[in-house]
């Protein structure tokens, strides 16, 4: 079929719909919602981060006038099942963990929940949750992963083995690799637990709808979490229904079950509306963290800067329960040698309880950890090698159809040398120094892929439908938590069906109501629901012109639409307006709709230890680069210029694309210098937005974004994914820049002042 | 059962009436009792700036103000700044430059943005960032909401 050449709307920096609303106040987010006779849920959670608990007793907390409920354990039909993040192919092998609703028996982590309570008025809850007695029997716990990976640690869940999981990468023989190395920089890289800290704390409404169905109104990244849902209740699927509201940022923190469980048993069990809503303290105490890791990395290289060998262990801390522990490491070991062709490489990677609050997803899944590693390596060998970081970059970077270290072949668009390149020269001049302030420059590349894993057999439907009227409207399981997600699949039927942006309406994220989409995670959504609306546009489409060519009498190849007309695009002047032709398909019964599918590519796992082959459909490519200001006698670090350069296939909204450019580079900047969930002993000493520090607009320097469009991505229009990958390089790039300004590396995230005057001391010694 | 005492509000132009008991914050009974959910609670301890509203003009978190210290004094919440039938350019320039992703944060930052303007109509860009460092935005990055204030002084004046 005919593809228009010249796009009238994909591309465009067009302002969003869901914009609108929010600038208005109108957008009805999770905890903006109420029903008559709403009652207030809460939760009871552990003082203790490894205990047994003898005892709870609920019978004051039931006494109490408002209290409509008091649920334990054992109030909970099926309280132990396993961790599925909305996928519908089980993988086996140790990748879904346990879910527990509400802590039986033991209590794993502080902050981990134990009992729920539902009352009429929000301060009713709360004193009825000091009227739960709870007998606890404190146990010892295990906080370092390293010490829990021993064999007489304390096991952190009964029945099974602290290490959760074990991956290997193999290729060439490393010892080999290393002993041909003219030069070999070994160093330990740590990066701390991160909080998402989206604005919004989690939040939902529950409620039995007239049908018996339990409707949950929810801020989730995974409508999909239906279906476990359903079996903590032991009801069928289709007796659970989940409503996404726009979201208020996810980042990864509300793709595993939040307050949906809850909410659902509290409705469940009175019957009533029901309102959950956290603080601010309880969602960075209870939710999940970005992993913490441990690398040891050791990169050998010859004199000329070819890299030769990498051998590398990397630890992460699962906290206490598994999640997504195991495909976060899976991430991290595909992309630990970063986009570069070495020979010789050998990785070992494992993932290890512990009785700290527990990882999971975060922005980046892994990548931005082993980015810091493998980036802050490419500089030491720079340095030993007297080499420009640009060179040996470039002399190592692969190639498309080059093969990572896993074997996965780089089917699309390699953007590495133009990144590094522009980013560099976008850097331009040093800012001279001055008195105790010193300059320092620095980049770092990164790969990030997009799109789930292929053993997930990942789907995507849409629904476009187009109205006698020639509106059209779409129904896509879509979960928006701020990145346009929404908006991009308008513009995308806007421009394939010919109409303006306005003349489209979008319905997402509803279980029972818009076909299923899939999870807004792993930067996939623009990828998957985008090429599945694309599919269903183009199949109205062509209905509409093959319709229209047979009124004119023209082969339908040669028709477009554009502007709600039909035009023969061989300048006859025919034409023939939208209505028209589809009033003359609804006339002769012809179908005005399509559901498409969008399958990815798919492949099983042969086993699960060692790692090969296809692991992601694509990776997006870029370079960070940075300058940095650092005082020698505080330790503080200012970033003065950065400058973000990624490969985004095509820029479906070029808006949206910089907003998560830059908002990313801020990401990844807090990431870099202030981000840190300090935990002791388990307990969390960073409860607030006082201790634990965001980049204000005080912090951040003008990012500048340097959009590369190579048009050979695996999304609609020749798309890549960017909301992950414009995190992953900035805290090395400021690392590299900081070892610039100071002659000094620090391996320990976040570059605290603290570490730097350390630092700089430790050199003058 | 907490005791309530009777609270004149003067919200958005319009008189409500309401009660408030002494420990209630003006943003529990805005959200709760006088349905402006347009204000959002993102900590309730003034870290993070999305429950901003302009009290007697000025911005304040409405999370650290009692809401009977409120008690017959003017609030001005987003809603108040400007409709879609009338829109105020400042929530047409954070439209148009990309400045709301998530929008969490964007009650807060246009109510501090419009507290700036209504004193300073000729704003830095430095004057804006430390106009609006109180409010946190995880989305953005906040370049394109300082730009946003920089073209709505521009169209005001």
């Amino acid at each position: 079929m005919n593809e228009r050449t010249e796009l009238k709307i994909i591309g465009k920096p067009i302002p969003r719909h869901d914009a609108w609303e929010k600038a208005f106040g109108l957008t009805i987010y999770a905890a903006d919602f109420s029903m008559p006779g709403m009652l207030y849920g809460k939760v009871l959670r552990s003082e203790y981060p490894s205990a047994k608990i003898l005892s709870i007793d609920t019978s004051k907390a039931e006494r109490l006038r408002g209290v409509r409920a008091v649920l334990t354990a054992k109030d909970v039909p099926r309280n132990e099942s396993v961790t599925r993040f909305g996928q519908t192919h089980t993988m086996g092998g140790g990748f879904e963990g346990l879910y527990r609703v509400l802590a039986d028996r033991k209590v794993h982590f502080m902050g981990e929940a134990v009992a729920l309570v539902a009352a009429e008025r929000e301060e009713i809850a709360e004193r009825a949750l000091e009227l739960i007695e709870v007998e606890y029997e404190p146990l010892p716990g295990v906080f370092d992963p390293m010490e829990a990976m021993k064999p007489d640690a304390p096991q952190v869940q009964m029945g099974r083995s602290n290490i959760v999981t074990h991956y290997e990468v193999i290729k060439g023989d490393v010892e080999r690799g290393l002993l041909e190395a003219d030069v070999v920089v070994e160093n330990t890289y740590r990066v701390p637990f991160v909080d998402h800290a989206y604005m919004e704390p989690e939040s939902g409404v529950a409620w039995v709808d007239e049908n018996g169905v339990i409707t949950i109104r929810v801020s989730t990244q995974v409508i999909e979490h239906f279906r476990g849902v359903a079996e903590v209740l032991n009801l069928p699927h289709n007796r659970v229904r989940v409503i996404g509201t726009y979201v208020g940022g996810g980042f990864g923190g509300k793709e595993d079950i939040t307050v949906e469980s809850f909410l659902a048993l509290l409705a469940h069990k009175t019957g009533k509306p029901v309102k959950l809503t956290y603080t601010r303290e309880e969602s960075i105490l209870s939710h999940s963290k970005r992993h913490p890791y441990v690398m040891e990395y050791k990169t050998g290289a010859k004199k000329d800067g070819r890299v030769v060998a990498l051998k590398a262990r990397l630890v992460s801390d699962a906290g206490a329960y598994v999640y997504l522990s195991p495909w976060v490491l899976l991430y991290s070991m595909v992309d630990a040698t970063g986009p570069y062709r070495i020979p010789h490489v050998k990785i070992d990677g494992y993932t290890v309880l512990t009785n700290n609050t527990f990882t999971s997803a975060n922005r980046g899944f892994g990548a931005p950890q082993v980015c810091f590693a493998y980036e802050s390596q490419m500089d030491e060998l720079a340095r030993a090698l007297r080499m420009d970081p640009c060179e040996i970059r470039k002399m190592n970077y692969l190639k498309k159809g080059e093969e990572l270290a896993t074997g996965q072949v780089l089917e699309y668009h390699v953007a590495l040398e133009e990144t590094t390149d522009k980013a560099r020269e976008a850097l331009g001049d040093k800012t001279p120094a001055s008195g105790k302030i010193r300059i320092g420059q620095g980049i770092a590349s990164g790969m990030t892929s997009y799109g789930r894993m292929v053993f997930l057999h990942d789907t995507s439907r849409s629904h476009v439908s187009i109205e006698m009227d020639g509106s059209v409207t779409i129904r896509a399981g879509v979960q928006d938590i701020g990145g346009g997600q929404a908006s991009s699949l308008c513009q995308i039927a806007a421009e394939t069906l010919g109409v303006p942006l306005e003349d489209i309406k979008i319905y997402i994220a509803d279980t029972a109501l818009t076909p299923l989409a899939g999870t807004t995670t792993a930067t996939r959504q623009l990828y998957m629901s985008g090429n599945a609306t694309l599919k269903a546009a183009q199949e109205v489409r062509r209905t509409l012109l093959k319709k229209a060519g047979e009124i004119l009498n023209i082969d339908p190849e040669r028709l477009d639409l554009a502007d709600k007309e039909v035009v023969d695009t061989e300048g006859t002047g025919k034409s023939l307006s939208l209505t028209e032709v589809v009033k003359a398909c609804a006339s002769d019964g012809l179908p005005l709709y399509h559901v498409a599918l969008y399958r990815a590519p798919f492949r099983n796992l042969t086993q699960y230890e060692r790692i090969e082959g296809k692991v992601f459909p694509d990776f997006t490519y870029g370079t960070h680069a940075v300058e940095v200001a650092v005082d020698e006698e505080t330790g503080k670090i200012q970033v003065l210029k950065l400058i973000a350069c990624y490969d985004v296939g095509r820029a479906i909204n070029r808006l949206s694309v910089e907003g998560q450019m830059e908002g990313g580079a801020i990401y990844g900047m807090g990431y870099g210098l202030t981000e840190e969930v300090i935990l002791e002993k388990g307990k969390t000493m960073t409860p607030s937005f006082s201790e634990y520090l965001l980049p204000t607009s005080m912090d951040v320097p003008e990012v500048k974004t340097i959009l590369i469009e190579s048009g050979d991505g695996t999304g609609p229009f020749g798309a890549k994914g960017i909301g992950e990958p414009s995190v992953c390089s900035i805290a090395p790039a400021i690392a590299n820049a900081v070892y610039d300004a100071i002659g000094a590396r620090v391996c320990d995230l976040p570059l605290t002042p603290e570490k730097i005057v350390g630092t700089i001391k430790g050199k003058k010694d | 059962m907490p005791k309530f005492y009777p609270l004149e509000l003067n919200v958005n132009g319009e008189w409500k009436r309401a009660v408030a008991a002494p420990q209630e914050t003006l943003l529990y009974v805005l959200r709760e009792r006088l349905n402006h959910t347009e204000v959002k609670e993102g900590c309730g301890k003034g870290d993070c700036g999305a429950c901003a509203v302009l009290l007697n003009g000025k911005a304040v978190n409405a999370c650290l103000a009692l809401a009977l210290q409120a008690h017959k004094q003017k609030v001005v919440t987003l809603k108040g700044i400007g409709t879609p039938e009338q829109p105020h350019p400042l929530q047409e320039s954070f439209v148009k430059h990309g400045a709301i992703q998530c929008g969490f944060c964007t009650a807060g930052m246009i109510v501090s943005a419009k507290a700036l303007l209504d004193e300073n109509p000729r704003p830095t860009r430095e004057e804006i960032k430390r106009a609006i460092s109180g409010n946190l935005c995880r989305c953005t990055g906040y370049k394109k909401i300082v730009e946003a204030i920089e073209e709505a002084a521009r169209k005001l004046r």
